[in-house]
């Protein structure tokens, strides 16, 4: 497997308490046993919860690069929530850029107090799909409840990420890194939710 | 997964900047590791306390950071190597014994010693974009500023050897976008240098006069040593053509940012980069020789022009260079002093020198995309946690202010309890500067009702924040009789940077039972009148805060003492209430007293029903709010035990 540019820049975006930071290590980790130089930022901001956290991947063949990723520059999207992936289409969009995204809204703080107003989820959803090239919309968090657990959703959007086969990962990669990384006592709950996010992408 | 200390010689792993930093300590042998927790530098200690044990070192989180950094020297005096580790304004505090200890060096026997400080550019979790390069100058000490995480792993090395060479401590500087960054490194082995320590009392060790003069002189002279290795070593590289039209000299984020806007411009041909690892002392030679190849330089660097300065000065003391070599940077308005080095704003500098057209994404695009983002991007931004003591104190001290009506002044302080003044606080707060700054300003208001003041002053501080540096400010308050409360937020723990221990917890950073500092014995301990309060009593708090504000009698503490509700989440795993909203009783939109005055994200008001709602899953159940609502419309109920 290749990448079709070099460096590919990909985004993985969320909320704090969603897990994707760890998301992104294992990314990263599958990507450099596959032999590919990645350099990762986390842009975590000053709250434990509830805020915008971002982690931008960066993948290269040739070298270490640096770890920004330049504004408009982004060829892939992932996202746990999808006000976060409208966040990141306006500092990273173009009209190529490819976006995963998790239909699950989370509620900034603003909205809770009644001091913003969160897009209706339809209008969100379309301005997405106008500013992508394609995207694509799965309820991760639904299939993470429906498995028993909210804390695998960031698992089950991996799987789709996966099954999108824009990245040089493969199946097997990312089940060797939740074996290496995640509780044992977790693995097969975790392996069922991969396998339930690759399912859910045609 | 890979661990740290995992003895993996060769083989490439994926490291977090800070790591990287920790693990080229670790390949030098080092054995006593301290330092203060301050984004983005914590994660040094925090990565080393999790194998202090099994790496046999010692690994301590100092009450501040110029405690951390003579408990670091004790060790190098003694013949072993130590590190210690700060962000940019903690290098403030070190700076001191910093100052001095430059001049003394590490004595006849000492152990190489390395002092880490993460600057924060653009001010992302920090009061300043303080650049300390500065202070390694002023000290006349070795300068590292690595690129990424290898080179930070590698130069980490490095200082070492170096400190150990020239017996002076060595400052690396790292920062947020390095720090905080996951790169690719190769690992070197680790040595398991046991040393034992020893020191040599035939020698004494001190910058004191009469000695001063000449061991300033001395100090120099071992920087012109320094220098001639700086000016060969592989840290320092050159990429580019052999006679580039433009040469950039960059260090640290200006590398990454300035080869990445190169190949974006398809400028390769035509710009070389000059990366400098080793700042001070100024590899001049080195500099020079590229210099003399080129007709214009561009420096990117972040915050001040510190290599610009060095630069300028080399080209005016030069004869050959001396009006041949143009320079751009922050004097001729192409960088900016503020803010980080990106990617963009270097593209942009480049797309200016070369007269290059620049457009990151199509303007149709750009257009689309400012549109959407103006109408559906709402912000989220930082709040205290559903839960936290803090928003509780805060509280009750509106409310006691708001009885008193003498318009009380807060003199606040560095850490989760900062919220005060975002949008989302209460904005009690007046005053807000460095770490432990609200005490002493406390201290110093106290003393103008000589003066007709007459309002009543509040300093707010929080438990890491008073054993930093809060003690000699309430000690001169007690001696001078300053009349003020001094509010301190004991939550047990140092939240904002992760959780770290501090003199006021029962466990120190390696997991070994301590001693605890008792915040509320020390004050009593002093002679103030203290009260020790928990902060979701909110009746009881005002009334106390209230009572405390009343009585003028010299130094008043109230330590609100309750622990971080992520760490009280973390260990017992279950809400103390389950907390409901009685709708009946609820008067929805026309009062939101609990989302808009008392701001917690666990209440929203519903749109449909017009009644405040309970948000599951973000809800912690402190049941706090219940004693605020003003139609007692929440209701708290036990959960069972």
């Amino acid at each position: 497997m290749t990448i079709r540019r070099d460096p590919l820049n990909l985004v993985v975006a969320g909320v704090g308490g969603q897990g994707n930071v760890l998301m992104a290590r294992i990314i990263g980790s599958a990507l450099l046993k596959n032999g590919y130089f990645v350099t990762m930022a986390d842009d975590i901001g000053v709250s434990q919860r509830a805020g915008a956290v971002t982690s931008s991947i960066r993948i290269s063949k040739k070298r270490c690069c640096g770890p920004m990723i330049p504004q408009g520059n982004a060829h892939f999207i992932v996202s746990l929530e999808p006000l976060e992936t409208l966040r990141m289409l306006n500092k990273y969009g173009n009209p190529n850029v490819l976006c995963l995204s998790n239909l699950r809204t989370v509620f900034p703080a603003g909205v809770l107090l009644g001091r913003d107003q969160y897009p209706a989820l339809a209008k969100l959803r379309e301005a997405i799909e106008t500013l992508s090239k394609e995207a694509w919309f799965i309820d991760a968090t639904d299939i993470a409840l429906k498995l028993g657990a909210v804390v695998i959703t960031n698992i089950v959007m991996l799987g789709a990420l996966v099954a999108t086969k824009q990245l040089p990962i493969r199946k097997e990669d990312i089940q060797e890194e939740i074996k290496a990384t995640l509780r044992p006592s977790t693995h097969e709950l975790n392996l069922k939710a991969l396998d339930m996010g690759l399912n859910v992408i045609k | 997964m890979f661990k740290i200390s995992d003895d993996a010689p060769g083989s490439c792993q994926l490291m977090l900047g800070n790591e990287a930093i920790a693990r080229g300590a670790l390949e030098s042998g080092v054995q006593v590791c301290t330092g203060y927790p301050g984004t983005p530098s914590s994660e040094i200690i925090d990565t080393l306390a999790t194998v202090a044990k099994e790496m046999g070192i010692y690994v301590e989180w100092s009450a501040n950071e110029k405690v951390a950094t003579e408990v670091a020297a004790a060790a190098s005096f003694a013949g072993l190597r130590s590190m210690s580790t700060m962000k940019n304004a903690g290098m403030n505090v070190a700076s001191d014994f910093l100052q001095h200890h430059n001049l003394s060096g590490t004595g006849n026997h000492g152990g190489g010693m390395v002092v880490v400080v993460c600057d924060d550019p653009g001010g992302h979790s920090s009061s300043d974009e303080q650049d300390t390069r500065w202070i390694a100058k002023s000290a006349d000490v070795p300068l590292f500023v690595p690129d990424d995480a290898q080179d930070a792993k590698d130069l980490m090395k490095w200082a070492f050897e170096i400190s150990e060479t020239y017996k002076v401590y060595c400052v690396l500087r790292s920062y947020t976008r390095l720090s905080h960054a996951t790169g690719t490194v190769k690992v070197g082995e680790l040595p398991r240098l046991k040393r034992e320590a020893h020191f040599d009392t035939s020698q004494y060790i001190t910058p004191e006069t009469p000695f001063i003069v000449q061991l300033h002189k001395t100090a120099h002279e071992r920087q012109d040593k320094i220098q001639e290795v700086f000016e060969s070593c592989p840290f320092n590289w050159y990429e580019g053509p052999e006679k580039p039209k433009l040469l950039i000299i960059c260090s640290g984020s200006g590398s990454p940012c300035s080869r990445e806007a190169i190949d974006i411009l398809g400028l390769g041909d035509s710009v070389g980069v000059l990366k400098l690892a080793t700042l001070w002392p100024f590899p001049k030679r080195l500099v020079q020789k590229h210099l003399s190849r080129v007709k214009q330089v561009l420096v990117v660097e972040e915050t001040d022009p510190f290599i610009e300065l060095h630069i300028k000065e080399l080209i005016a003391d030069t004869k050959e260079l001396a009006g041949q070599v143009k320079v751009y940077g922050q004097g001729s308005g192409h960088m900016s002093h503020c803010g980080e080095v990106t990617p963009d704003k270097a593209i942009a500098v480049l797309s200016k020198i070369f007269k290059k057209e620049y457009i990151p994404r199509n303007y149709d695009y750009a257009q689309k995309v400012e549109d959407v983002s103006n109408q559906m991007l709402v912000p989220r931004g930082a709040i205290w946690c559903p839960g936290c003591p803090h928003r509780a104190s805060f509280w009750s001290l509106k409310q006691a202010f708001r009885k008193d009506r003498r318009n009380g002044v807060v003199t606040g302080d560095v850490g989760c309890y900062t919220l005060d003044i975002w949008p989302y606080g209460y904005h009690v707060t007046n005053l807000l500067h460095g770490m432990g700054t609200g005490l002493g300003l406390g201290s110093g208001f106290g003393q103008l009702g000589r003066f007709n003041f007459n309002q009543p002053v509040v300093s707010v501080c929080g438990d890491s924040t008073f054993y930093h540096s809060s003690m000699p400010a309430i000690v001169n308050a007690v001696h001078h009789n300053a009349n003020m409360l001094a509010m301190i937020l004991d939550n047990n723990v140092t939240a904002m940077t992760g959780f770290q221990p501090h003199p006021g917890t029962n466990t120190d950073a390696i997991g070994n039972p301590a001693r605890v500092v008792d915040i509320a014995d020390f004050c009593r301990s002093l002679g103030c009148k203290v009260a020790v309060q928990d902060p979701f009593d909110i009746k009881g708090t005002t009334n106390k805060i209230l009572e405390f504000l009343k009585d003028e009698n010299g130094v008043r503490v109230i330590v609100m003492r309750r622990p971080c509700e992520l760490i009280r989440m973390r260990q017992e795993k279950r809400q103390p209430y389950k907390v409901y909203v009685g709708e009946d009783k609820c008067k929805g939109k026309k009062c939101s007293y609990c989302t808009e005055a008392f701001a917690c994200p666990g209440l929203t008001i519903d749109g449909e029903s017009d009644k405040a709602q309970v948000v599951e899953g973000i809800c912690v159940g402190c049941g706090v709010c219940v004693d605020v609502c003003p139609s007692k419309a929440i209701i708290r109920e036990e959960t069972v035990k």
